[in-house]
């Protein structure tokens, strides 16, 4: 089974719409839209309403920690995140709020976890971005391979029982394999706020068959969110850290 | 599963003749209805309770043996899946193992130097695909009548995939009387080790014996970040100065001075006339007690001493460039034009090489004049005239090359030349546009429909014509 996983969209309608085109021509069997549909980004409606038109479409979707604070409030982010969240919550109508409201935490298909965060509570969302925290995500479930986002950086961790995962930055396009005798935990990248100083959106392609996950990167006009991050008066630096994906 | 035997099928593959058996696999000669020809079938020893490295050596090789194709790796033809057989089918590999010719080492020089080309070209080939051996010995080098082929890729690190068998271990992995310095201390991402252990396999050709021995402790791996062998003219006296110099050069504890590219090492072997030498050679005894004494009590740190990845300057440009000037009208605007492309091709990357290049025209019919109206030689004559317009680059010896060739055809010369020796990347001139031109086509217009490599043509430009 092809499974194309889109992370972190982060309400950017250009990276996503260039995804979406790109999914398109690889025809995964499979979408899943691993959380973080909403927050930073200027146009949450239009991603909210595409989202939901691929649910219907049979794509799964799953929440993010920007999803919930664009319904419950934020508690704990960054000063941007916390004003970009407060305009999100304006921004939604109640069907919109009420499908993000209704988004699962985790979804497990085919012997693979997906969750935003981490399998080790994921309602906390702790960020996997070291060996300690990718232990304690494996830890918590049973599944061969978790997938999630959240960090917005690409990484791959095999893990073996009784050893020490070994972290490896998937090469932009280049198939990773996954191995037989090891656990992973695969982090995708960020479509539509990348942080690995590549400020081309990313998706993941899984291929349970070949065992291979791919980041695909697209590029797409950021100059253009970044405007529209301007107009709508959100924080200057959120449109500026999509021209350098930092 | 129950042990294979000869007359066992494995996913298709029936098993002949067994090979022969190592520590880590067995090799048995197989057929399959689905692939012709004869091949072989490697079958991991994966007892239950094996050491889970093993598997995760299998799982590596598989993975990295079959991203490789090439006339220097036999062909891979299927895997087992690891929950249920595992096992690699290749194709069998026709022709004598290093293992069996080196035992009648020392080797007459003159096959020193073909096999070591033939290894040193399967390596720039396996470099090209990202690979590094990382395991060269003789028992991983089968000599064809078409070149080296390199075995078994168990050890092997391929630069787009993650390391997994590297985290398996804190001991070093490799061949003890092969493994380069940087690799005894777990380093195992540069092509650069691959020609260190070339570098020991030349040497053992050229003498009979292992430069480093076959220690059997990583202290005793570890001697060679601190202590030079013996050079190989101590050794056999009978060894050529270049083949020793090669060899020196390939044996550097630090990786930035050892041959930048298996290509450039291929390069020297075929060229040995152009290696430079050293005049004289400072042996231990030569250094001052004070020296010596300096060294004992600063022992510096084990990963200054094997000097910085070579990746890096890899990539900066090409290694071998090759370039093409005609001087028969003598030195022109094209030929410093020429040269000054040259010079910024070669100023991307400090430790490139220059093979400089002049055809001599021959007739097809009738005598060839090799002397000019005052009787000296036209070879010599131009050789004179390439050197004379290389000078301004300023290379030192063992980075520029000479060559006059005699052709009837230039730009067939320059093609060949550029193939037989592995060239990154060839500059050559174009006269300006004309109809007799156009009609029957150019040097460089032929160079660039034919080589196997990135071409820069150069002309000097001019304003359009009235």
């Amino acid at each position: 089974m092809r499974i194309a996983i889109l992370s972190d969209i982060h309400a950017n309608r250009e990276a996503f719409e260039a995804v979406l085109a790109a999914v398109r021509r690889l025809e995964p069997d499979r979408l899943v839209l691993l959380g973080d549909i909403v927050g930073y980004g200027p146009e949450p409606g239009f991603c909210v309403d595409a989202a939901r038109e691929l649910v219907a479409a049979g794509a799964i979707a799953i929440r993010g920690n920007h999803d919930e604070a664009a319904v419950h409030g934020s508690s704990g982010m960054t000063p941007n995140a916390h004003e970009a969240a407060l305009w999100t919550k304006g921004q939604l109508n109640a069907e919109q709020s009420a499908f993000l409201d209704d988004l699962p935490l985790t979804v497990e298909l085919d012997g693979v976890l997906f969750v935003h965060a981490s399998a080790r509570d994921p309602a906390a969302w702790h960020y996997v971005r070291d060996l300690r925290s990718a232990e304690a995500c494996l830890a918590a479930t049973d599944a061969a391979t978790i997938i999630c986002g959240h960090t917005h950086l690409p990484t791959i961790f095999y893990a073996r029982a009784g050893r020490e995962p070994v972290a490896f930055i998937p090469l932009r396009n280049v198939p990773a394999p996954l191995s037989a005798v090891h656990r992973h935990v695969v982090v995708v990248g960020a479509v539509g706020q990348p942080r690995d100083g590549d400020p081309a959106a990313c998706f993941a392609l899984l291929d349970t068959q070949a065992r291979e996950v791919t980041m695909v990167r697209v590029p797409y006009d950021s100059q253009d969110t970044a405007r529209k991050i301007r107009a709508a008066g959100l924080p200057d630096w959120l449109g500026l850290r999509l021209q350098i994906g930092r | 599963m129950e042990r294979p035997h000869t007359g066992s099928v494995i996913d298709g593959f029936t098993l002949g003749e067994r090979l022969k058996a190592g520590g880590m696999a067995s090799l048995w000669h197989a057929t399959h209805p689905g692939h012709p020809g004869p091949l072989v079938v490697k079958i991991p020893v994966l007892d239950p309770g094996a050491d889970v490295s093993a598997i995760v050596g299998y799982e590596t090789e598989v993975l990295i043996h079959k991203r490789l194709s090439g006339p220097h790796v036999p062909r891979f033809v299927a895997s087992g899946e690891l929950c249920r057989i595992p096992f690699i089918a290749m194709s069998l590999v026709a022709g004598e193992s290093l293992a069996d010719r080196i035992k009648q080492a020392p080797l007459p020089f003159a096959e020193v130097q073909r096999i070591g080309i033939a290894i040193a070209t399967a390596l720039a080939d396996l470099h090209r695909q990202n690979v590094v051996h990382l395991d060269l010995k003789p028992e991983n080098v089968i000599l064809t009548d078409k070149g080296a082929v390199l075995l078994d890729f168990g050890l092997a690190r391929h630069a787009e995939l993650p390391d997994l068998l590297g985290e398996e271990s804190s001991e070093p992995m490799g061949t003890s009387a092969y493994i380069a310095p940087e690799q005894v201390l777990g380093e195992r991402s540069d092509p650069a080790s691959d020609l260190f252990a070339l570098g020991c396999l030349l040497y053992q050709m050229a003498c009979g014996e292992e430069p480093f021995g076959r220690p059997k402790t990583v202290p005793g791996m570890k001697r060679r970040l601190y202590h030079a062998s013996k050079p190989l003219r101590v050794v056999n006296p009978q060894a050529p100065a270049w083949l020793e110099a090669i060899v020196a050069r390939c044996l550097e504890v630090d990786r930035g001075r050892r041959y930048a590219d298996a290509t450039k090492l291929a390069f020297d072997l075929r060229h040995p006339e152009q290696v430079t030498v050293a005049r004289r050679r400072p042996t231990a005894g030569e250094r001052s007690l004070g020296k010596r004494l300096v060294d004992l009590f600063q022992k510096r740190d084990e990963a200054e001493v094997t000097g910085a990845p070579t990746v890096a300057r890899r990539r900066a440009g090409p290694s071998l460039v090759l370039t093409a000037v005609d001087l028969s009208e003598g030195p022109d605007a094209l030929a410093a034009a020429i040269l000054a492309e040259t010079g910024r091709l070669l100023a991307a990357r400090p430790d490139s090489a220059l093979a400089c290049l002049t055809v001599l025209k021959t007739e097809i019919i009738g005598e060839t004049k090799t002397v000019d109206a005052e009787g000296r030689s036209l070879y010599i004559g131009r050789l004179v005239a390439l050197k004379d317009w290389a000078r301004p680059l300023h290379l030192p010896e063992d980075r520029v090359s000479y060559h006059v060739i005699e052709a009837v055809s230039a730009a067939d010369a320059i093609l060949r030349y550029a193939e037989h020796n592995d060239i990154d990347h060839i500059v050559l001139g174009a006269r300006s546009s004309s109809a007799v031109r156009r009609h029957l086509g150019s040097v460089s217009t032929k160079v660039v429909a034919e080589a196997l490599c990135s071409v820069s043509v150069v002309r000097v430009k001019t304003g359009a014509e009235a």
